[in-house]
């Protein structure tokens, strides 16, 4: 019993010791959980932070160049951009993590079914998401936004949508692989139900690289989403988000108000930066070999 | 069968062109469900804001609402085969027509895109690959990262800022030709081309000059997954025992790079294709949007404010079909240059 704890140990603070020696000898992923934190915090602190209500207009104030009263200057009616930029982060953040907890439940049931049972459940849903793989995938989540109704929910379900395929692939690879190993095998034998077995026993073993995918997609998730808000769908416009405020900011650009698109645009940038660092860290973590 | 048998990569063709069947099938069914799916009653979407219930009936009528789904989908399909994907309400002209009328502009960018981008990241990853931990290995790190996190929207904003507010070098981001040319006479619908045929090379820069912009906010967009598959493809490559065995033979570096590693390495780059091309059609809405470009992308976004529900899933439609066209030919180039198929034969 001690003997099966201290292995346990070992291998535990070889992990750590492994995590401790990845982030040492890659700065560069050091630095993308830091800025993670800063994004973190943006969302869930931001709103009773900043120094200016983010929907307030004050038409005297309109079109000001960032200055140390407004950072980030104003835009057309007079509202901090500063303001708008950091309490936006809680709604674009909110809506890609929606969207990617979403696909990561579905994708996971599906990829898992299909992967432990296969026959013809595993042949209908590899047709489903080969015919979802064969739209553009903004394309497709443009249509089903339109499709459904334009709203914020519906921008979260279609981002869900075109990212199931890429979870249920990567699960029904990996369960499938697993489904007649030892393990498992001992483990129904024992008594366990498939649905345990399968829960319990096999599906854990997709869990990391499924972090991965997790991370990268993040990222894409908020692209996605602000390139829809960016073409009118979804948020409304008095609401602060990136992809909005960009599009808004558009129009001033070509007579000079760069700071209206810039900041939001270069805050957009840099959380999806953060994402694929993170993303390419988390790899190089838990799976040494796919690293390029 | 014997002549397949003696010509494997037509009988690879062949099979992948069967393959794509299904598919489109599969997206035919897809975007049937999609007009279908709309909230509340559909023929009131495709009737409009300013219909009565007499025209919502006759809409309903004429569209087959008021039959069974599954006779609804042999309606639609039929319609499909006949080229018709229904009235556009902005324009008034039929969806299918509009689509054609304003393809090229979208092909001349997306395409115009595409070459720049592989002939820029190819040859960037193919440097860093040979010359790991060089600079220009590190370039290559950089904008492969960068790449992937730009926004294209943000992106082609900053370049209008820069080139057309800042420096003046570039033309007003509106559109494919600025007013003072003329329009060329339409061959291909490809301004490039069809001013080149018509020999008015006054024209043909006035277009170039239009098209700068966006083509290359396209292509800094694309450049990172192709760089980034270039060079891992030519590391794996490169580190293969075949190589050593070239080299050991003594053929020449050039030899060795070009004729063996990177005809290797060239394979994973064009299956990556496939998935540049999903990303680059998406965001070739948004950069036309971006440059008022009259492409079908900019014909989407101005049918989705207005609610044109027929003009938006037409395009759809036509946007799925034209990936799965494109994947097809990537695949099929795909057999063409895989120096494996076909060695039984020779």
């Amino acid at each position: 019993m001690s003997g099966v704890l201290l292995k346990s140990i070992a291998r535990r603070s070889g992990g750590l010791d492994h995590l401790i020696y990845v982030l040492r000898a890659n700065p560069v992923t050091m630095f993308a959980f830091a800025m993670f934190a800063l994004i973190i915090l943006a969302a869930v602190f931001g709103p009773s932070l900043v120094p200016y209500d983010p929907l307030a207009t004050n038409a005297a104030n309109a079109l000001q160049s960032p200055s140390l009263a407004h950072w980030f200057g104003t835009d057309s009616v007079g509202r901090d951009v500063f303001s708008r930029v950091i309490v936006a982060t809680r709604l674009d953040l909110s809506i890609s993590v929606a969207a990617v907890a979403l696909s990561f439940v579905i994708g996971s049931v599906l990829g898992s079914v299909a992967g432990y049972w296969g026959g013809w459940l595993d042949a209908v849903l590899n047709r489903v998401l080969d015919t979802i793989m064969a739209f553009p995938l903004f394309v497709l989540a443009m249509g089903i936004v339109a499709a459904l109704g334009n709203t914020i929910e519906n921008i979260i379900y279609a981002t869900a949508i075109i990212n199931v395929p890429f979870y249920a692939r990567l699960v029904r690879a990996e369960v499938n692989i697993r489904r007649n190993a030892g393990f498992a095998q001992a483990a129904k034998l024992s008594g366990n139900s498939d649905v345990r077995v399968l829960a319990m026993h096999i599906f854990p073993n997709a869990l990391p690289p499924m972090m991965v995918q997790v991370s990268l997609n993040l990222g894409w998730a908020i692209l996605n989403a602000a390139g829809l808000s960016f073409i009118g769908l979804g948020v409304r416009p008095p609401t602060a988000e990136w992809g909005i405020m960009v599009a808004e900011g558009a129009n001033f650009i070509v007579s000079g108000e760069w700071w209206l698109a810039v900041f939001p645009g270069l805050t957009l940038m840099i959380a999806v930066f953060t994402f694929n660092l993170l993303g390419d860290g988390l790899r190089d973590i838990f799976d040494p070999r796919q690293r390029t | 069968m014997a002549i397949a048998n003696t010509y494997p990569r037509l009988r690879a063709a062949v099979s992948r062109i069967a393959q794509s069947i299904p598919v489109v099938a599969g997206v035919v069914v897809i975007s049937f469900l999609l007009t279908r799916a709309l909230p509340g009653d559909p023929a009131a979407y495709f009737a409009g804001a300013a219909a009565d219930e007499a025209s919502i009936q006759e809409v309903r009528v004429a569209l087959g609402l008021d039959k069974p789904l599954i006779q609804q989908f042999f309606i639609y399909v039929g319609d499909l085969l006949q080229g018709d994907l229904g009235q556009s309400l902005s324009s008034g002209q039929a969806v299918a027509a509009d689509l054609a009328k304003r393809l090229p502009a979208s092909l001349e960018l997306t395409l115009t895109a595409l070459i720049v981008s592989c002939g820029l990241a190819i040859p960037l990853g193919i440097l860093a690959a040979t010359q790991p931990g060089s600079w220009i290995d590190h370039l290559c790190r950089v904008v492969v990262t960068a790449g992937v996190s730009l926004p294209t929207f943000f992106t082609g904003i900053l370049l209008i800022y820069v080139f057309y507010y800042l420096l003046g070098i570039a033309p007003s981001p509106l559109g494919r030709l600025d007013f003072i040319y003329i329009e060329p006479d339409r061959i291909t619908g490809f301004y490039l081309i069809d001013a080149a045929v018509a020999g008015d090379w006054e024209t043909w820069f006035g277009a170039l000059k239009q098209l700068v912009l966006p083509a290359v906010t396209l292509a800094l967009f694309t450049l990172a997954p192709i760089a980034r598959m270039t060079r891992a493809a030519m590391l794996t490559a490169l580190s293969a025992d075949f190589i050593r065995t070239a080299k050991a033979a003594g053929l020449t570096n050039r030899k060795v790079l070009y004729g063996y590693a990177f005809r290797n390495a060239l394979l994973p780059v064009v299956t990556t294709l496939g998935m540049v091309f999903s990303f680059a059609l998406g965001a070739n809405v948004l950069v036309e949007k971006v440059f008022a470009w009259p492409g079908i992308g900019s014909y989407a976004v101005e049918a989705l404010v207005v609610s044109d529900y027929a003009a938006v899933q037409g395009f759809v439609l036509a946007m799925a079909l034209l990936f799965v066209l494109l994947n097809l030919i990537i695949d099929l180039a795909y057999t063409a240059i895989d120096p494996r198929i076909g060695f039984s034969s020779k």
